[in-house]
């Protein structure tokens, strides 16, 4: 066990971890931010996803280790300062872009990621960056229609 | 997943001292090999990460043609190359997904050698040199069928420099499940002939088609492909696709890439 | 116009706010004092008879807190299938004893047959590795042809050619059934598959079990869509523990789509270790042990026969199917596909004569069991690509003869021939939306459209019906079933005004806690935001079956609804004490109580505190306090319905399948929440899509699951559908419930498949490959490749 030092969410912090401990238990267990999720072991589901250094990696993926010293954002460090929903997130509850909430997470990382890369990114460009997000329950037709709503761009007639 | 000592080396030298002593693994972007260490088929003693490098990033002009170095990341290449070398951007920008894309490294894939995995064809299209931290081996002589290369025990890429062709494209067709490649083909045309290397399709791994290089070089068009065929019998068979089933992709695909270069 | 959070306003949802901060509390999030972590040790092959079990080097090992294999149950019982069903000569249905963990014998890739508790998650996997197992291989039962041919080989030993049941439906009618088909002037015949699949709820499910020495009290905190049934399971059948010392509580759940309503031997083993260590108990699945061991869903193998006139007139059908349910009976799994699919055979159809036969086979495969839709898709399947195929060998149209056909608008209550008596329908107007809303005069054009881009473009239809809002205890009853089907609530009015309403209803992405506050704010006429949902907790609410089979609004929700009407009749009393006026002389509107035809009124939040605050109450007619219990039970299943179409483009080349369109018209009844129904249907459409297209278990011959992981098990992603249109304007209310509702969850899975592979077959018909005449699902490019080659 050694330890390790990042800024999540804005904060520093440390904790002791093994070599193995993943990016994705470091937060969950050692630093309690259970809301990433953790879908599958083959690195496809995304429900994992986090910002690292501002770009969006599977958290499952990565060794905690590895990215010591980085700035992480989670799922917990999307809400606006005073509480309120971020734009993404809000986005999603107006146009139902979630059912069981489990993927949500990942999904929000990830569309948030690709908001800050592609500020008014196309349907298919959407879909193409959320290709990584497994979701079961939306059919993700409310998922694209609400990234496309968080960039300003008008989804009435979807 | 078995425990081992992380170390994160700042230099070449330094991973190459480390990766000296017993039981130690090279840890590129880990996108492979850690589902493989979460099913503890792998057991390093110590993950040597070559992440830390700083010699080992980037994509540059060079002697040779476009450098890359071994642990730039899938997304850096896409954005980076594009100007450069379009195809092999695009190559890069379509691996797995945007969160893979930023951990994956061209080094760990190529070391890899998944016989689903793109960037193999690139370099073996390509004609390029895959640089270690020993020596230079060209792209014919390093892939040596499913998940081996040349590389030998405590070798490991550093730069992989490709030469840049006059047109190239590739085109992948997925596996739906995993979005690896079915079947890929990456097409380039350099001024002294074509390149046409398959990955995805094979029970031998990458390969070049070579009766597609020899008609497309006489002739760069999708319709010199008409009167050949690939042998199904070195094609993988599984519950994605019969051996026919890729035999057909990988002509349907070359003719698509020459069309799309 | 609906108020902004009142029945028929799509009001967002209040749970969202939890899960897009990360504050959502799934089982795998809770983290109790002093857990200990649990890892199951399951069979590496299909078939296998144990001999021994050494557990001593794992015991030894740093960290392991305690070893249990399947001896350490064989005493106590069997998980229970949840319904009888009897075969057609009589004889009674084959039940081997489900064990918490295997004993004797491994029966399927996944079997559990050992648990390790440890202090760290890789202690225990260090330990699990360590056991050894001396397991004799036996052949693998994979095929179920194969499976019911070898009379030596067995799953279970007592069970000869492995047939759980061989059902017909309605047996008394066979006869008819086949002289109708004898004379028949056409008959068109399908032989098909209806392909396994692997639910993938993206939480994979999880479990602790903490018991408590102090008080002798166990609580199981564990990933489920109906936790009553999960504590009466383990009460009365697997553990004995008493009920009333039992709780079982599904926090925030992450998905089920039936996965999630059986109980697993997991629960019970987690719960027997907690009780050995006195420590809590943790177990979390891996994905990969997800794809071994969670129920899978479909896997039938049918022949369907439909008999009709030259003019496109059904006349008869008949089908025959072997249906596997793996190596153990699951839950529901007897039911599934026969009352849940024979009864289902008539479809939206005036068809007179319908007879299915059903054989359950045991196999060495994961248990099956519903998936969502649960019978309904695998009848819609075969009935609509019959259909289809008929109206391609007579060359009538594909709209035309489904017209033809559908049960009349003026034609309900219709009592079908397999026994469902449908309450009400317009499956011509549904029909009509769809081709309004699909534009299908405008196909040709877009079929030209596709061809200049080198695309063979393909339209499908599907016209469908369920029986859902399961489920009516006195008929399910008479069928064979072990349980009753009704539902509960209660509706507590705290002395503020602001209510909790308990629900036996469980929400696992379906919206409960918004919609059913809705439901009460109108029928109160107070504000949703002072309405709280509790579910998920049995040491909360009075009772419940849970939510699967789209019966939460219908069966739960008028429990609900019930229970409203009594807080209203008791308000009345009180109200008319306060008021000084007789009870008959009270009226409830706009959340007041009135003395008729005069001013004089009270709120509702007035009479809520006057009951807490019971001063002057005539204590022998008036009791104290405003809470009240009902319990409902359906008269009838409701029978949502509807119309679909896709339109797929076809690549020839690549044999590549993209999904262009889908359509969806469907009447569900009264709308309490419009946005949430679209967002079920788009969610069922998406998994219909799914399993049409991508979706496929498949066991090599030794039993080896060859599609265990997502890189192999194709999951629809966010590149493999559309956009979806859909519409539900067309209402015929249910007429046996409060609310009129009738249940929307599965209706996308149960309708889309057939229209996407309707899609794909007419797609290559009209590019010319006239020899294709079915393809299975999943319909994957390497297989409309081979269709078109073949």
């Amino acid at each position: 066990m050694t330890k390790i030092s990042m800024t999540v969410n804005g904060k520093s912090v440390s904790a002791e971890a093994e070599g193995r401990t993943l990016l994705s238990g470091f937060l969950r267990e050692g630093l309690g931010l259970t809301g990433t999720h953790v879908g599958c072991d083959t690195s496809q589901c995304g429900a994992c996803v986090v910002h690292v250094n501002g770009k969006p990696v599977k958290s499952c993926t990565v060794f905690a280790h590895d990215v010591a010293g980085a700035n992480v954002t989670t799922i917990e460090g999307m809400a606006n300062a005073d509480g309120s929903l971020g734009v993404v997130q809000q986005a999603f509850q107006d146009h139902h872009g979630l059912q069981c909430g489990f993927c949500t997470p990942g999904m929000v990382m990830s569309s948030a990621a690709l908001l800050a890369e592609n500020p008014k990114p196309t349907e298919t460009e959407v879909r193409e960056y959320l290709e990584g997000n497994i979701c079961r329950c939306t059919g993700y037709h409310n998922i694209v229609k609400a990234v496309l709503a968080a960039s300003g761009q008008s989804v009435a007639a979807e | 997943m078995y425990n081992f000592e992380f170390v994160k080396p700042a230099s070449i030298a330094e991973a190459t001292a480390a990766l000296e002593s017993d039981g130690a693994q090279a840890l590129s972007g880990g996108q492979t090999l850690l589902p493989t260490m979460k099913q503890r088929l792998a057991a390093p003693d110590v993950l040597v990460s070559l992440t830390g490098i700083a010699e080992m990033q980037g994509v540059c002009l060079g002697d040779v043609g476009l450098h890359i170095g071994a642990a730039t990341p899938h997304a850096v290449v896409a954005r980076e190359a594009a100007a450069h070398y379009p195809a092999l951007a695009k190559l890069a920008g379509g691996i797995g997904d945007p969160a893979v894309r930023n951990r994956g490294t061209i080094g760990g894939s190529v070391a890899n050698n998944d016989p689903a995995a793109c960037y193999p064809s690139a370099v073996l299209a390509s004609g390029a040199t895959v640089v270690t931290n020993r020596r230079r081996i060209a792209a014919d002589d390093y892939f040596q069928g499913l998940f081996t290369t040349a590389l030998e025990e405590g070798e490991f890429i550093t730069q992989v420099l490709f030469p840049i062709p006059q047109k190239a494209a590739y085109v992948k067709f997925n596996q739906p499940a995993s979005r690896f490649a079915l079947a890929a083909v990456f097409v380039a045309k350099f001024a002294d002939g074509v390149r046409v290397a398959v990955t995805g399709a094979s029970n031998g791994g990458v390969f070049r088609w070579a009766e597609a290089e020899a008609a497309l070089s006489a002739n760069f068009s999708a319709d010199a492909l008409a009167g050949l065929s690939v042998d199904a019998d070195d094609m993988i068979s599984d519950l994605h696709g019969t051996a026919a089933y890729r035999a057909n992709l990988v002509k349907v695909l070359t003719g698509r890439a020459v069309s799309a270069a | 116009m609906p108020k902004d959070d009142g029945i028929g306003a799509s009001t967002k949802r209040r749970e969202d706010i939890r899960f897009l901060t990360g504050k959502g509390r799934y089982t795998a999030d809770i983290n109790l004092r002093d857990q200990a972590i649990a890892v199951f040790v399951r069979s590496e092959v299909a078939h296998g008879r144990i001999n021994s079990i050494d557990t001593a080097a794992a015991a030894a090992m740093p960290g392991v807190l305690a070893i249990m294999t399947g001896a350490d149950f064989a005493s106590v019982g069997g998980n229970p299938a949840g319904w009888y069903v009897a075969s057609r000569d009589g004889a009674t249905m084959k039940e081997p004893k489900r064990p918490v963990l295997a004993h004797g014998k491994v029966r399927h890739v996944g079997d559990a047959y050992a648990v390790v508790v440890a202090e760290t998650l890789e202690q225990a996997k260090d330990a699990a590795a360590a056991i050894e197992a001396d397991i004799t291989e036996l052949p693998a039962i994979v095929n179920m042809a194969d499976a019911v041919a070898n009379a030596d080989n067995r799953v279970h030993d007592e069970i000869e050619n492995n047939v759980c049941f061989d059902w017909g439906w309605i047996e008394d009618n066979r006869a008819a059934v086949d002289a109708a088909f004898a004379s028949a002037p056409h008959v068109t015949t399908l032989e098909l598959v209806n392909n396994r699949l692997v639910p993938n709820a993206m939480e994979p499910r999880a479990s602790i079990g903490d018991y408590d020495p102090g008080t002798q009290d166990y609580k199981l905190y564990t990933t489920s869509q109906n936790p009553h049934l999960t504590r009466l399971l383990i009460a009365a059948f697997v553990l004995g523990i008493p009920e009333n010392k039992l709780t079982v509580i599904a926090p925030d759940v992450g998905g089920g789509f039936g996965s999630k309503i059986y109980h697993y031997g997991e629960e019970a083993a987690v719960l027997a270790a907690s009780k050995a260590l006195n420590r809590p108990v943790k177990w979390v699945a891996e994905r990969s042990e997800s794809f071994l061991s969670d129920a899978h869903g479909r896997d039938h193998v049918t022949k369907i026969q439909l008999a009709l006139e030259k003019d496109g007139t059904f006349l008869a059908l008949r089908t025959e199917t072997m249906a596997n349910v793996g190596a153990y009976l699951s839950n529901f799994a007897t039911v599934t596909p026969t009352f849940l699919h024979g009864t289902l055979m008539a479809g939206p159809y005036k068809t007179p004569l319908v007879y299915v036969n059903v054989k359950a086979v045991f196999t060495n495969t994961a248990p099956v069991d519903a998936y969502r839709g649960a019978g309904r898709p695998e009848a819609t399947f075969s009935i609509e690509r019959v259909v289809d195929m008929a109206a391609d060998e007579l060359e009538i149209d594909k709209v035309e003869i489904r017209r033809k056909n559908l049960i009349g608008a003026d034609q309900f209550p219709y009592t079908t021939p397999v026994g469902l008596v449908y309450d009400i329908g317009n499956y011509q107007a549904t029909l009509d939306k769809l081709i309004e809303l699909g534009d299908l005069a405008g196909f040709e054009k877009r079929a030209s459209e596709s061809k200049a881009r080198g695309k063979l473009r393909g339209l499908g239809l599907s016209t469908w019906i369920e029986a859902c809002g399961i489920a009516p205890s006195a008929l399910v009853g008479a069928l064979g079933a072990r349980v009753g089907l009704f539902d509960a609530a209660t509706v507590r009015v705290n002395a503020t005004g602001s209510i909790s309403v308990m629900t036996g209803a469980h929400s696992h992405g379906q919206g409960h806690e918004t919609v059913f506050a809705q439901v009460v704010a109108e029928r109160l006429g107070i504000p949703a935001t002072s309405i709280d949902i509790v579910h998920g907790d049995t040491s909360k609410i009075p009772f419940g079956m849970g939510s699967y089979g789209s019966r939460s609004l219908a069966v739960a929700g008028s429990a609900m609804v019930k229970a409203v009407d009594k807080i209203i009749a008791k308000g009345k009393k009180i109200a008319a004490h306060m008021l000084e006026a007789s009870e008959n002389d009270i009226v409830f509107e706009d959340g007041k109580f009135s003395v008729t035809g005069t001013d004089k009124a009270k709120t509702f939040g007035e009479i809520a505190f006057s009951a807490y605050v019971p001063h002057n109450y005539p204590l022998e007619t008036l009791e104290p306090g405003l809470e009240e219990s009902a319990f409902y039970d359906p008269a009838n299943f409701t029978y949502p319905a509807g119309a679909y179409a896709c339109e797929v483009e076809v690549d020839a080349e690549t044999g590549q399948v993209t999904v262009a369109s889908f359509t969806c018209a469907d009447d569900f009844g009264n709308v309490m929440n419009p946005m949430i129904v679209e967002g079920q249907v788009h969610g069922g459409v998406g998994q219909g899509i799914g399993q049409a297209l991508l979706e496929n278990t498949s066991y090599d011959e030794n039993g080896q699951l060859l599609t265990a992981s997502y890189m192999d098990y194709a999951m629809p992603r966010t590149t493999d559908v559309p956009f979806y249109t859909v519409d539900h304007s067309c209402v015929t209310a249910c007429t046996h419930n409060p609310l009129g509702v009738k249940g929307c969850g599965e209706a996308g899975a149960i309708g889309s498949p057939p229209a996407v592979v309707n899609a794909v077959v007419d797609a290559l018909q009209r590019g010319g490959y006239t020899h294709v005449k079915h393809i299975d699902m999943p319909v994957s490019p390497s297989r409309v490749w081979s269709a078109i080659n073949g």
